[in-house]
C-alpha cells in the first residue's frame, strides 16, 4: 500500500492548503490543525516550511502504544484508524515519534491515513502518494 | 451570541484587559471594510485627533475569511496620521486565517499602554507582555524576538509589528505581517506606535465545525473554486513574473513613473524588469495561509562585506509597487539594488510607496536648490542607492528636522521648504501607475488614495473617449464591487473569479442564503458607511490637488488634458459627496 510523503517541501509555499483540505474532506473540521499533515514555518517564514505527518512506521508505535485497538497495524506503513474505539486517551500522540498526532480540545486524535486526499490540493508538487522504499524494513536493516 | 453577529475581541491596552463582544449583523455588515468601518462608527472618535488614546486600531475579517481559496486578507480600520481622516489598509500573510481559527472576526486595540508592549490573542489566551526592551527594535530584530517570546503555534499563527518609523509616528510607518506582508499605507504602524504596541501576536489555535448547512456540499464548492483558481489566467499572472511582470509594459505605454515622474519611459528600465528579477534574483515564492497562488515573490540580497569573499544573504519580497518606488522612482535601474533598498524599507517599517516617492521629491529638491546638503545628510541622487540607504534609515529614526518633516510626507515637506508642483502626492504619494488622467482624479479623491480603490489605471491603458461622467460612474461603480470582495474578506487578485454568481453560492454554502440574495445592497450599504465614516472625520473632496507634475506627463495616449481632468474630479467631488451623506434620521 501507498504512504504519503512530503518529499519535496522545499518548495513548500505556506498556503496551508493541504492541511485544510484533509481537516474538511478526511476528518470533516474546519481547521489547519486537525488534520493528518499539518504546515509549520521551520523559524520564521525565510527559513521554509515543515510538514508534520505520519511517516508510515512498520511497526507503528502508535498502534501498539494505544489500548483499545482504535489504532491497528497498516499494511505498508501507518494506522489504521476506527474512532469508535477511540477512549481518548492519548496514548498515541505520546508514542509517536515525530509528533505526527493532534490531539484537538476534548483528546480526539488526528492522523494522516495516507489516503492522498490532499495531493491534488498542493500548488507546487510537494506531496505525493507511493510505494515505501524497499529497503526499508523492520529494525532499520535489509534481509542479508 | 446570535449566529449572525461577529465576534469581537476588544483589548484595553491601559487596563490590561480584554472584552469579548458580539457586535453587528452579518447579512448587513458584510464583514472586513464593512465590519471596520461599522466598528469605527461605535468606537471611533471622529472629532479627536488620530493620536487619541482611545481612538480604536481595528483588524477584521469577513464571512467568508479561511472558508474559500483567496479569502485570506484582513482589513484595518483607523484614523490615520497621514491626513487624521478614517482610513482602511489592507494585508494577508496569515493574519486572516488566524483571527478565523482564534475565533475573532475583529479584534480592536483601544487605549494606550503605560510602557511598549506585546499583545498575544489566541481561542484561549489574552495576554499583554511588556515589550519595553525591543523598543528602537528594527521589524526584523522585533519578528525574531517575538517568535520566542510567545511560543506555540508555529505556522499557525501571525505576527504584526512595527519598525521604528512606527515609534517616531511617521505619517506613513506601515505594520509589517508575517515578514513578507504589509498594512502599508496612510501609517497604520504609528497608530500601533502610539499606542505603545510594538507586536500583536494572533494564534489560530482552534478547531471549528464545517460551515453551512450541507458541509459535503461545502466540500464540492470549495474544490471547484481552488480548481478555478489554480487553472485560470490569474494563476499564470500572479504565479510566474507576479507584478512586477507590469515594469516593462507600463515603460512601454510611457506610464512608468521614473525619477519623480520626470520621465515615464526608459531603455534602462529593462534592468529592473520583472523578467531581470526574476532569471536573477528570485529564490522562491511564498503565499498567504488559504491561497494556492503564492503571488508572493522572494529575491536574493547577496551583499559582499568584506573582501576575501565574505558574503551575507537575505530574503527580500518584491513587487510592482516596490520595484517603481524605490527602483524607477529613485532612478535606481539594478535590481539588486533596488531590492537593497526593499530591505531597509522593512527593516524600518515605513510604506514603500510613500518613502520612495517622498525620497524623490526630495532628490529633485536638492538638485534644483529648493533645499541643501544641511536638510538631507547625505548628497541624494537618481541612482545612487548607497545614499538612499542612509536616508532610508534618517527617514526611519526622523534623524533630524527635515527627516522628521518628511516622514509627514512628501507635501508636508514641500509646503514647508517649497517644490510642491513636483510632489508626487494624490492624496498620498503615488503608486506605480503614470497612466494618465482618469487614475490620476481616481487616487487622487479617493477612499484609500489607493490603485486598489478601482481599476482606473486600467481605464486609462484602454482607449476612451474621456467622458467625464462615464469615468465616475466607473469609479462608484468599481468601487461598490470590490467593497464587496474586501468586506467577505476577498484578495483583489481574485476578482477575476469571484463573480456574483460564484461568491452567491459560497455565501449559501456557508449558510448566509440572506446574504447572498441582497449582497448587492449591502455592498451599496457598507460603501456609503466608509464613505460616511471618512467625511465625518473631515474629509473634503474638493479640498484634494493634483500638483503640476502629473499634468507634465506625456503617455502613450498623449499630453494630460486639463479640462479633462477637471471635469473628471469635480464630477467625483459630487459622487464623493452623495456617497458620504448622513443618513436621514430614522433612516440608518
Amino acid at each position: 500500500m501507498k504512504i504519503l510523503r512530503a518529499s519535496r517541501m522545499d518548495r513548500c509555499i505556506g498556503c496551508h492548503s493541504c492541511s485544510l483540505a484533509c481537516a474538511r474532506q478526511v476528518h470533516k473540521k474546519f481547521s489547519w490543525n486537525a488534520a493528518g499533515i499539518r504546515i509549520k514555518s521551520s523559524g520564521g517564514i525565510t527559513t521554509g516550511f515543515e510538514a508534520s505527518l505520519c511517516l508510515g512506521c512498520e511497526p507503528a508505535p502508535c498502534a501498539a502504544a494505544c489500548p483499545t485497538g482504535a489504532y491497528s497495524q497498516r499494511k505498508g506503513g501507518g494506522v489504521l484508524v476506527k474512532m469508535k474505539l477511540c477512549i481518548r486517551c492519548g496514548k498515541c500522540a505520546d508514542a509517536c515519534p515525530v509528533d505526527a498526532i493532534y490531539l484537538d480540545e476534548v483528546g480526539e486524535p488526528h492522523v494522516c491515513i495516507h489516503c492522498g486526499q490532499c495531493v491534488p490540493f498542493c500548488p507546487h508538487d510537494c506531496l505525493e502518494l507511493r510505494e515505501k522504499q524497499e529497503h526499508v524494513c523492520v529494525g532499520g536493516t535489509c534481509d542479508v | 451570541m446570535s449566529e449572525h453577529t461577529f465576534r469581537v475581541c476588544i483589548v484595553h491596552l491601559d487596563e490590561g484587559k480584554a472584552e469579548i463582544v458580539s457586535f453587528g449583523d452579518r447579512n448587513r455588515l458584510i464583514g472586513g471594510s464593512g465590519l471596520a468601518a461599522a466598528l469605527f462608527e461605535k468606537y471611533g472618535l471622529p472629532l479627536e485627533p488620530w493620536s487619541h488614546p482611545d481612538q480604536p486600531l481595528i483588524f477584521a475579517i469577513g464571512c467568508l475569511t479561511g472558508y474559500f481559496p483567496l479569502m485570506s486578507k484582513v482589513v484595518a480600520g483607523f484614523k490615520s496620521p497621514y491626513h487624521d481622516q478614517y482610513a482602511e489598509s489592507h494585508a494577508g500573510g496569515r493574519l486572516a486565517l488566524s483571527m478565523r481559527f482564534a475565533g475573532f472576526e475583529a479584534i480592536v486595540l483601544r487605549g494606550r499602554a503605560r510602557v511598549p508592549v506585546a499583545v498575544h490573542v489566541g481561542s484561549r489566551a489574552i495576554e499583554i507582555k511588556d515589550a519595553n526592551y525591543l523598543w528602537g527594535a528594527n521589524v526584523f530584530t522585533t519578528g525574531r524576538v517575538i517568535r520566542r517570546a510567545f511560543s506555540g503555534s508555529s505556522g499557525h499563527r501571525s505576527i504584526l509589528r512595527i519598525g521604528p518609523a512606527g515609534e517616531t509616528l511617521s505619517a506613513y510607518a506601515c505594520i509589517n505581517v508575517d515578514t513578507f506582508r504589509h498594512f502599508g499605507r496612510l501609517g497604520s504602524g504609528s497608530v500601533m506606535g502610539v499606542k505603545n504596541v510594538k507586536a500583536l501576536v494572533v494564534s489560530g489555535d482552534s478547531d471549528m465545525e464545517l460551515p453551512g448547512p450541507d458541509p459535503k456540499a461545502y466540500a464540492k464548492l470549495f474544490q471547484k473554486v481552488h480548481q478555478d483558481m489554480t487553472a485560470t489566467e490569474m494563476m499564470s499572472k500572479y504565479h510566474n513574473l507576479g507584478t512586477p511582470g507590469n515594469v516593462i509594459p507600463l515603460n512601454e505605454l510611457s506610464s512608468l513613473p521614473i525619477r519623480n515622474l520626470q520621465q515615464t519611459r526608459d531603455p534602462d528600465a529593462v534592468g529592473i524588469s520583472g523578467e531581470k528579477f526574476a532569471e536573477d534574483l528570485l529564490i522562491r515564492n511564498a503565499a498567504c495561509a488559504g491561497c494556492p497562488v503564492g503571488c508572493i515573490h522572494v529575491g536574493m540580497l547577496r551583499e559582499q562585506f568584506q573582501d576575501e569573499h565574505r558574503f551575507q544573504i537575505r530574503q527580500v519580497s518584491y513587487d510592482h509597487e516596490l520595484i517603481f518606488a524605490v527602483g524607477a522612482m529613485l532612478g535606481v535601474m539594478n535590481a539588486s539594488h533596488a531590492l537593497a533598498l526593499m530591505d531597509e524599507v522593512e527593516k524600518q517599517g515605513v510604506d514603500v510607496m510613500s518613502a520612495g516617492v517622498a525620497l524623490a521629491w526630495a532628490t529633485e529638491a536638492l538638485q534644483k536648490g529648493v533645499i541643501s546638503l544641511e536638510e538631507t545628510e547625505y548628497p541624494l541622487a537618481f541612482g545612487d542607492h548607497k545614499n538612499y540607504l542612509e536616508a532610508l534609515w534618517c527617514l526611519g529614526h526622523g534623524k533630524n528636522e527635515f527627516y522628521r518633516t518628511l516622514a509627514q510626507g512628501a507635501m508636508v515637506a514641500a509646503k514647508k521648504y517649497g517644490g510642491e508642483d513636483f510632489a508626487c502626492v494624490l492624496g498620498q504619494e503615488m503608486a506605480g501607475y503614470a497612466s494618465g488622467e482618469t487614475f490620476f482624479a481616481n487616487q487622487s479623491m479617493s477612499f484609500r488614495h489607493s490603485h486598489l480603490d478601482t481599476g482606473s489605471y486600467g481605464y486609462d491603458q484602454k482607449k476612451h473617449d474621456k467622458d467625464a461622467a462615464k469615468a465616475v460612474a466607473f469609479f462608484v461603480e468599481d468601487e461598490r464591487e470590490r467593497v464587496l470582495l474586501t468586506s467577505l474578506v476577498s484578495c483583489l487578485f481574485a476578482r477575476g473569479v469571484y463573480k456574483k454568481g460564484l461568491l452567491a453560492e459560497c455565501l449559501v454554502s456557508v449558510g448566509l442564503p440572506d446574504l447572498a440574495a441582497s449582497m448587492d445592497k449591502a455592498a451599496d450599504e457598507m460603501q456609503r458607511l466608509r464613505w460616511r465614516m471618512r467625511m465625518a472625520t473631515g474629509y473634503e473632496p474638493e479640498k484634494t490637488t493634483v500638483p503640476k507634475r502629473f499634468m507634465e506627463v506625456e503617455t502613450w495616449a498623449g499630453k494630460m488634458d486639463q479640462a479633462y481632468l477637471d471635469d473628471v474630479r469635480s464630477r467625483y467631488a459630487v459622487a464623493i459627496r452623495d456617497l458620504g451623506r448622513p443618513v436621514e434620521p430614522g433612516k440608518g
